[in-house]
């Protein structure tokens, strides 16, 4: 098996996702290939051999420079075709999700997400995902080749195991659509605020407060508690709650050992940043809402009537 | 400006979701409704329409006859008509073979804007947008939470993992739309009524130009072996409340020894 591994670049450095899937990669045997794309990023193709890749391909060039899927597209597509790569894993990401799509329509071959596990059977590869939200476990397969893969963030860890890796130049020849697209400004979130990674408490505000003003209530809930706020990606693009207060797929994982959800519906991309909480207590008025198929103690009920009140009951405890 | 929202009947959340585990397929015998998500992306086409005055919403998309009743909710809220790919060699179709079949339908509405929802609350892929963009060779703007449309062009404001990138791209182009990039309306008593009298057509692979053996099953690049429940997460508790809700979560807490 020929396996190629897309890797990310973030902030002039491979994206430690994306080592852990070229680790994976390295272990299902056959030959191991990584790809970077990007501008003035042919330094750092030589350290994936570190992590198993025997070659990496390079696509250096100044309409490579913005993080977008369409050209990085044209540059794999031309990769595979030229060297028959049997499998095409990506690691999860905004990026590499429109990537690895546009490459499974572009060269028609099948394209699998969400998976928890890839692995080599009888020179098949064989991915395992859950599916409906989490609630079936699937083992998937591929019909043809070259198969392609998002393997979901987290999964595996980068390993350094210390080999050397060939740098060759890939072809690139870009479409005039794929080019079209161009970034205009760019807005690093700041990184400073509350650090919800370390609380032991979380209470997390969704969409279902309402209103910015509401995180207040969430603010006191934490305060009795003596815990930290988190947020939801709908209220951090609502501009209702910082960036850096944002779990989940794109935003921070948290481990605390107690999360109280309040009006978060609980989607899947929500739930990989906090899955691994110790106890999970949700409000949602909608008793149907997904975060009460994993939470340990599920209220139906209206958040506004229920906050102020434990708030009240927490604070007379003392 | 002609606008083309690609919507899908999902089955209902309140509905048990299962997939059937003879045909390994979602089990779509429960009535189906409008993907949530999408219904952001026909708000977001509804105001784009309504700010120039002009132009045309048309709902795009593929599944059994059956999902009409669902989508039919578009048409209530005020797109004007539904395109509905239905046919029975479209079944089983997988993210190679669904974005064939849907590219074959934008092509012959020939949008000059094509807007996706978040994600499929089935599916939960959220990357079809991409793959039927390389099929009709558009420019992509994915996960937008601002769309501002002006001239000749869109400007999406999206978030990734490390903060917001803002993207141009001249019309024609696709985009899919974030869930918090607006509060979808609610459909009026008259958008409703009115809803049955607009234009739906059911179209069938041939009708669109495709090939059937491009398209479902036999289209499909991906399968599935096998199914298993997911290991269980142990005790859980969901109540209603009936006025004490507040009492019984620091009774839960104290119990856990959380307090
Ligand atoms: C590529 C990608 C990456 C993503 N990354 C992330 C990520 O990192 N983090 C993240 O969180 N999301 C992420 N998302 C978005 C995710 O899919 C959901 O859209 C988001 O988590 C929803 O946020 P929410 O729960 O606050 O809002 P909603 O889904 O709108 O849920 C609000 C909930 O509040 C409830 N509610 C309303 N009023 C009340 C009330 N008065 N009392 C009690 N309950 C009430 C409603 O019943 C509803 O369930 C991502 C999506 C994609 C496609
Ligand atoms: N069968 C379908 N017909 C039309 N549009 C669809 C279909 N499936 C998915 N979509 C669109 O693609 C988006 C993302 O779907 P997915 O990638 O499956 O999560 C949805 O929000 C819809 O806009």
């Amino acid at each position: 098996m020929k396996t190629l591994v897309f890797l990310e670049t973030v902030d002039g450095k491979l994206h430690a996702g994306s080592l852990g899937v070229l680790s994976r990669a390295a272990k299902l045997g056959g030959e191991v290939a990584g790809v970077v794309i990007g501008s003035g990023v042919a330094g750092l193709a030589e350290g994936a051999g570190a992590y198993g890749a025997q070659v990496v391909y390079v696509a250096d060039d100044a309409r490579l420079e913005s993080a977008l899927p369409q050209p990085r597209v044209d540059v794999i597509a031309g990769l595979v075709t030229a060297q028959g790569f049997d499998n095409v894993l990506f690691a999860q990401s905004v990026l590499a999700s429109d990537l690895a799509a546009g490459l499974a329509a572009r060269l028609e071959a099948g394209v699998n997400w969400d998976l928890a596990g890839v692995e080599e059977r009888g020179g098949e590869l064989i991915g395992t995902r859950a599916a409906l939200g989490d609630s079936v476990y699937v083992e998937v397969a591929w019909k043809g080749t070259p198969r392609i893969g998002i393997v979901r963030s987290g999964t595996y860890a980068a390993e350094e195991t210390g080999g050397s890796a060939r740098v060759e130049n890939a072809a690139i020849e870009l479409q005039d659509f794929s080019t079209a697209a161009v970034l205009v400004s760019q807005d690093r979130a700041e990184q400073s605020g509350p650090s919800i990674e370390e609380a032991d408490i979380i209470v997390a505000g969704g969409r279902g407060l309402g209103a910015a003003e509401h995180f207040k209530l969430a603010e006191e809930l934490a305060e009795v508690l003596g815990g930290a706020v988190a947020s939801t990606r709908a209220v951090v693009d609502a501009g209702w709650y910082p960036y850096a207060t944002q779990v989940g797929q794109t935003g921070k994982t948290i481990t605390p050992k107690l999360y109280i959800g309040l009006g978060i519906s609980g989607a899947i991309q929500h739930k990989v940043g906090m899955q691994g909480s110790g106890t999970i207590v949700s409000i949602n008025k909608d008793g149907h809402a997904p975060i009460f198929d994993y939470s340990d103690l599920g209220i139906v009920g209206d958040l506004h009537t229920i906050v102020p009140k434990l708030v009240e009951l927490l604070r007379a405890r003392g | 400006m002609r606008i083309a929202v690609c919507v899908k009947s999902v089955p209902d959340a309140g509905s048990a979701r299962r997939i059937d585990g003879g045909t390994k397929r979602l089990d779509r015998s429960a009535d189906g409704v409008l993907n949530p998500y999408d219904a952001n992306a026909i708000e977001e086409a509804l105001r784009i329409q309504e700010a120039t005055g002009e132009g045309e919403v048309v709902l795009v998309s593929l599944g059994p006859e059956k999902a009409l009743d669902g989508i039919r909710k578009g048409l209530a809220m005020g797109a004007d008509r539904v395109v509905l790919v239905s046919d029975d060699a479209a079944a089983g179709s997988d993210l190679v073979a669904t974005s064939y079949a849907l590219a074959k339908a934008l092509e012959r509405e020939n949008a000059d804007l094509v807007l996706f929802g978040q994600q499929a609350s089935d599916s939960d892929g959220a990357v079809l947008w991409a793959a039927v963009a390389d099929r009709l060779r558009r420019p992509l703007i994915s996960q937008v939470a601002e769309l501002t449309v002006s001239g000749s062009s869109v400007t999406g404001k999206r978030q990734t993992e490390n903060g917001y990138d803002t993207i141009q791209a001249p019309l024609p182009a696709v985009v899919a739309v974030s869930d918090a990039i607006n509060e979808p309306r609610y459909p009026s008593l008259k958008g409703i009524m009115g809803a049955k009298k607009k234009p739906q057509d059911i179209v069938s692979l041939a009708d669109i130009g495709a090939e059937a053996g491009r398209a479902g099953e036999a289209g499909s690049k991906t399968t599935v072996l096998t199914l298993s429940p997911p290991p269980p997460r142990g005790d859980s508790k969901k109540i209603e409340d009936d006025g004490t809700a507040a009492e019984q979560i620091v009774a839960f807490l104290e119990e856990k020894k959380l307090l």
